[in-house]
């Protein structure tokens, strides 16, 4: 039987993917690639249905705002999961501010559906193909998307906080 | 032993006792209050402690939880409201018969706590008016029973007309409740 471990990930993707991967690297032993947006959903439907990766769990779905990365502002970060060989995976993929799209992952993953619309409510990131893009935790009438960093974490309508003691 | 509410203040004499009716129903009022307890995170938890024998709101006339907000009297807030629950808070209070009052229990129901963060409204007298308002990040269930019995103070001293009167309304008016 083969031991399925990051070095077998990486030759596989390398084998199958070499155009794809625009980085590797393996913060804390967790192996994480940088893909291009366009290579995704195919190495998403590749690695989950191969016969001995079987990355069939996408534990989480979420969005980073880097506002100094030039033409890179947006990641989105999936992590994956095999159950059957107990090895991890996260693929980052970087989009533009500007054009904040990127192909939807419902139709390899179901649970992929509440977390794009969480990531879409607080990043605007827009999955093309997601069946039902629209705000999941905030205000239905929210009209900016708050985790990204340009919006002040706080309530602009706090008032028992003065300047004096909390600089406000 | 039974507990017995004072009379009010009025004429006693043999086989009569006269006093006004803002007492008598003020006194009726303060003692019967049915809480509906709108409870959303761990002051919720400290209410559940209020409402057993050991602390015993029971005593002070409030042992009937109302969980429809047609027969409360007093609409309870106890935890953070995140601006999404905002107008559900305001739909129980509008819901509610008059008259009616409202204690926020913790500094979130307060004035948001610790969460001054966009999602978190900043006190619930953002959208209803809050009549007592009870601190602490848990209060213990002696001060809600403290805040409680402000109510009771209130109510016990509150003029028959006041819910008729031009400066109530226009209370409510500012919350933009008719």
């Amino acid at each position: 039987m083969i031991s399925v471990d990051n070095a077998y990930i990486v030759q596989y993707l390398k084998g199958h993917f070499e155009k794809e991967i625009l980085n590797i690297e393996e913060p804390y032993g967790f192996l994480t690639i940088e893909v291009k947006k366009e290579g995704l959903i195919a190495l998403l439907v590749a690695i989950k249905n191969d016969s001995v990766l079987q990355m069939n769990f996408l534990t989480d779905l979420c969005g980073v705002h880097y506002p100094e990365n030039a033409n890179r502002e947006l990641a989105v970060v999936y992590h994956l999961h095999s159950f059957i060989n107990n090895v991890r995976l996260r693929l980052k993929v970087f989009i533009p501010a500007s054009d904040p799209q990127i192909p939807s992952a419902t139709a390899v993953f179901d649970t992929a559906n509440w977390m794009e619309r969480e990531t879409f409510d607080f990043y605007g990131i827009l999955f093309q193909g997601h069946p039902n893009l629209k705000r999941i935790l905030n205000v239905d009438d929210m009209d900016y998307h708050p985790l990204l960093k340009q919006y002040r974490l706080e309530d602009g309508t706090r008032t028992d906080k003065v300047d004096s003691f909390f600089g406000r | 032993m039974a507990n017995v509410v004072d009379a009010p203040d009025g004429y006693a004499g043999s086989g009569f006792f006269a006093t006004s009716f803002d007492k008598i129903i003020g006194m009726a009022r303060a003692n019967s209050i049915w809480p509906l307890p709108f409870a959303t995170s761990c002051c919720g938890i400290e209410f559940m402690a209020t409402m057993s024998p050991h602390y015993d709101l029971a005593r002070f006339g409030s042992e009937r939880l109302s969980f429809s907000p047609r027969q409360a009297d007093l609409l309870m807030v106890m935890g953070t409201i995140a601006k999404k629950m905002g107008p559900i808070v305001k739909q129980v209070y509008e819901q509610m018969a008059e008259p009616r009052w409202v204690i926020a229990v913790g500094a979130c129901a307060s004035s948001g706590g610790i969460f001054d963060t966009y999602s978190v409204l900043q006190g619930i007298d953002k959208v209803v008016p809050v009549d007592v308002y009870v601190p602490g990040c848990p209060p213990r269930p002696e001060q809600i029973i403290d805040g409680i019995c402000k109510i009771q103070e209130l109510i016990k001293n509150e003029p028959l007309r006041r819910r008729n009167s031009p400066e109530y309304q226009a209370l409510l008016e500012s919350y933009n409740i008719h």
